[in-house]
């Protein structure tokens, strides 16, 4: 089971927005520089508080992007058009605002480097930005462990970390594939549908190499993806899974 | 602690009052139905299933599909609350009540822990799940309950956030001693009241 993630009491903190970077039309990341952070593991999170002036508050967990080995906190934050916060977060916030800040949280989803590998790493949408932390952590950390990155979007134009993608799928190690579900751009000869089993099939490591796997995206990729390295013959125990459900994050 | 700081143009979304009197803090509503695990999702054949009740009890009991089915249950409208903010309100389930499960049984225990297919578990006093408080629910909105939503059968113990309402439960280890489960041992807090935002540890 998980070690511990948090010790003792999650407090408040006020942090501070550094940098601000359009990912997509729809996703920005925000650097966070807080006065007290505790460091984190990849694959955690934080709770980020909002308050009206008549003291209305709303909190949303967001995933830490940014790996252990740097001291701010970078998360990656998609607008839900319907939500209450991320349009805030993305429309909104500036650089040199503040925010308050408490984490990291969870202690499950979550890879250091000590685990080992293989890692297998499928994501759909923003359910990358986890697994980017992990990434970021194997190489900031000088670990080898191969990892093999499964990415689906709906187009390129929503491919979130589209360029530092492409300097990883050429680095020693690691492998990136990716899938377009609606639209390809022109000449792409690579897979253009959802993931399914038999993509998982040709993608996936083998059982036998008993690679420690992590999925992150929407509930049916979630769902369908981890039922299908099961049927592959992958130990359940081997797979954790984390949602990003359409429910106003 | 620090100084109350406002985020300058952010207005909210206040609900409705006679929903927000039901929301415990830091919770907003919800009208679908968010699926959150931790893992794949396990399928056991009702044939294959089975419910125990294990621990420090007199006489360990053990229930097939078939005989647990045929016991008493009840139907129960709750609002639920998940710790990852989101709550539902007026949720319908099917279940056997944990009371009728434990009807004849002697034990010695303060704690249980409910353990799943899939390694999952969470822990809760006895006093959480006895009293018309926590079901062993089979139906969610008048179906079988889905296997994405924790079926054939889940806990439900609806006064507490939704991960202590154990998907795919196969049973109940009754203890002397609290023994922290799967999200308590991973930040979570220990026994989780949504009325005292009691998410994480320490909260």
């Amino acid at each position: 089971m998980a070690g511990t993630a948090v010790l003792g009491r999650l407090t408040w903190q006020v942090g501070r927005v550094v940098n601000s970077m359009v990912e997509t039309p729809r996703v920005k990341s925000l650097t966070l520089e807080l006065p007290a952070w505790g460091g984190h593991r990849a694959g955690q999170h934080v709770d980020l508080r909002l308050t009206a002036e008549d003291g209305y508050q709303a909190v949303r967990s967001y995933s830490i992007a940014s790996p252990p080995e740097v001291g701010s906190v970078v998360v990656t934050v998609e607008r839900l058009d319907d939500g209450e916060v991320s349009p805030y977060l993305v429309d909104e916030l500036r650089v040199d605002d503040q925010i308050e800040v408490r984490g990291p949280i969870g202690g499950y989803f979550v890879w250091e480097i000590s685990q080992g590998g293989p890692l297998f790493l499928v994501s759909g949408g923003s359910g990358i930005v986890p697994l980017m932390a992990m990434i970021r952590h194997r190489l900031a950390g000088g670990s080898e462990v191969p990892i093999m990155l499964l990415y689906s979007s709906r187009s390129h134009d929503d491919v979130i970390y589209g360029t530092e993608l492409e300097a990883l799928a050429a680095m020693e190690g690691i492998r990136v594939v990716q899938t377009y579900t609606r639209v390809q751009p022109p000449g792409w000869e690579g897979y253009s549908r959802r993931i399914d089993e038999s993509l998982l099939g040709d993608v996936a490591p083998p059982p036998g190499e008993r690679p420690l796997i992590y999925i992150c995206g929407p509930t049916a990729l979630v769902e369908g993806v981890a039922s299908s390295m099961v049927a592959l013959g992958h130990e359940p125990t081997r797979i954790k899974t984390e949602r990003f459900g359409p429910t106003g994050r | 602690m620090c100084a109350r700081i406002f985020s300058r143009g952010f207005h909210g979304r206040r609900q409705e009052p006679e929903d927000a009197s039901r929301l415990p803090p830091g919770q907003y509503l919800v009208r679908d139905f968010p699926v959150l695990s931790a893992g794949p999702t396990p399928r056991t054949p009702l044939e294959r299933w089975d419910f125990s009740l294990s621990g420090e009890v007199g006489q360990p009991r053990r229930w097939t599909w078939d005989e647990f089915r045929a016991l008493p249950s009840e139907f129960v409208t709750r609002d639920i609350h998940c710790v990852t903010r989101w709550s539902k309100l007026d949720t319908l389930w099917e279940g056997v009540s944990v009371d009728t499960l434990l009807d004849g049984v002697e034990y010695d225990a303060e704690y249980v822990v409910a353990f799943c297919d899939g390694g999952y578990t969470t822990n809760l006093p006895l006093e959480d799940v006895t009293g018309g408080k926590a079901w062993v629910a089979f139906s969610y909105n008048g179906e079988p309950l889905e296997a994405a939503h924790g079926g054939p059968a889940r806990l439900l113990v609806p006064h507490l956030y939704f991960w202590k309402s154990a998907k795919w439960v196969r049973g109940l280890t009754l203890s002397g001693h609290d023994e922290p489960g799967f999200w308590e041992s991973a930040g979570y807090h220990n026994r989780g009241d949504p009325w005292q935002e009691q998410r994480y540890w320490g909260d």
